[in-house]
């Protein structure tokens, strides 16, 4: 029982040292890229960003002037950003595509046309 | 009221008159009629077929590229409602009234002339709902001063007809309260009570990156579900456009501006160029024929331009840009 006994802690204490010598895997940059988006009537800017497939992005989006939407069916996003209250939106992309996202909220004349793209790569 | 059986109450045709929809709701025989004088009976009014008319975006105050006529073709659409047999009894106008301007009085200038084009129709009723382009900016204080409510629902011979705001909360949604107004109206009325629902943006998704969608139009639309004979009339795509989802059919009205494209034939949202060899292309509205047990047929007929004919007359009508 002794020499079972001893042979099991040789073997957790081998298994333990193996595991400190595997080599660690580095720690994944968690801060997503984050990328201003200017919404000012009757256009973003830029109007249109690439992203890559299953990558997480954050639209900082800003309002120059008046109350807009951020809105796409596809992407889940059905934001509002108003003058002096910049929004910060999170899009992660499944699928390649060209995906538009228009202004919802009426603001003008020129609203029907308010829109940009996201492009989305493998 | 009484409990009617599900026949269908009302046999609602369509016809497409170039300027917009006259529309004839014949009432059927047999308990569905008996239903129908229920409804009709508080207005005192003899439940007998009618005609009435959808006009649609109409945009006073637009002038330029595409469209450099101005408000000839709602003037047009005037005189041809004018000239209609049967005369209708009732107009619906689907939003977009006036093209929008930051200017409160120079928006207020182009309710006024909406109003003043529109009195020149001999109709005795005229009903409008409010276009983003009337109320999208202000939540529709200027269109409740100029036309009144901007929701609210009438009865006329024994049809109920409901008007919907999708528009003053400046996305494009009915809205929790309106919703819940709708349920409390609609709770006046058995299944089988033929209604007719109008309203600017369409209540289903039929082109999102255009903006022509409701976010809580599947919501409306479950609210209105237990009912068996409800039509769907709206704008705002300049275009006509028939959709049935289940038993409801949505109809959609040509403006009285400029036509938009068919969405599945592009990625962009442009209006189509104006044609001064045809002036009024595309323009008005579309005719369904409903029967039951046949297939839908429509009919289009365009603005007749016989009085304008000719480069010269189409110059004298196109004037400088001034949005």
């Amino acid at each position: 029982m002794k020499k079972y006994a001893a042979f099991t802690v040789l073997v957790v204490l081998i298994a333990g040292g193996a595991a400190l010598l595997q080599p660690r895997a580095a720690k994944a940059d968690a801060t997503p890229r984050v990328i201003e988006v200017h919404a000012k009537r009757f256009g973003f800017t830029p109007d249109q960003i690439q992203v890559k497939k299953g990558e997480t992005v954050k639209i900082h989006l800003i309002s120059d002037d008046v109350t807009h939407g951020f809105f796409s069916k596809p992407l889940k996003l059905d934001e509002v950003v108003s003058p002096d209250a910049p929004v910060d939106i999170a899009v992660t992309a499944t699928e390649t595509g060209k995906y538009t996202i228009i202004c919802d909220h009426f603001c003008g004349a020129g609203h029907g046309n308010m829109g940009m793209s996201i492009v989305v790569e493998e | 009221m009484k409990d009617i059986n599900r026949r269908s109450f009302m046999k609602l045709t369509g016809t497409a008159i170039g300027i917009g929809v006259l529309y004839k709701a014949v009432p059927l025989v047999g308990q569905s009629a008996e239903m129908a004088r229920e409804i009709g009976k508080n207005n005192g009014e003899q439940v007998v077929p009618f005609s009435f008319v959808q006009l649609s975006d109409t945009h006073v105050g637009f002038n330029g590229p595409p469209d450099p006529l101005g408000t000839k073709a709602f003037e047009r659409a005037v005189e041809m409602v004018n000239g209609l047999t049967p005369k209708p009894e009732l107009i619906l106008v689907t939003g977009d009234l006036t093209h929008d301007s930051e200017d409160k009085d120079v928006h207020s200038t182009r309710m006024k002339q909406f109003k003043e084009i529109a009195s020149g129709m001999n109709v005795g009723t005229i009903k409008c709902v409010p276009g983003e382009h009337d109320a999208g900016l202000d939540g529709g204080v200027l269109f409740r001063e100029h036309y009144g409510d901007t929701s609210y629902s009438f009865d006329h011979r024994g049809v109920h007809f409901i008007a919907l705001d999708n528009v003053s909360r400046a996305k494009p949604e009915v809205g929790a309260e309106q919703r819940e107004w709708l349920k409390k109206d609609l709770a006046r009325f058995p299944k089988t009570a033929p209604i007719v629902v109008f309203t600017h943006r369409p209540l289903f998704d039929l082109k999102p990156e255009w903006e022509w969608f409701t976010s809580d139009g599947d919501d409306v639309m479950n609210i209105l579900s237990p009912f068996q004979n409800v039509t769907v009339l709206y704008g705002h795509i300049h275009r006509d456009d028939e959709h049935e989802v289940g038993s409801v059919k949505h109809l959609a009205a040509r403006s009285l501006i400029f036509a938009f494209p068919d969405p599945s034939t592009t990625p962009n949202k442009k209006p189509n160029p104006f044609d001064k060899e045809h002036p009024f292309k595309n323009l008005g509205i579309r005719v369904v024929d409903e029967k039951p047990g046949a297939a839908l047929s429509t009919k289009d007929v365009e603005l007749t331009l016989r009085e304008y004919s000719g480069i010269n007359g189409i110059q004298q009508l196109i004037k400088e840009p001034s949005l």
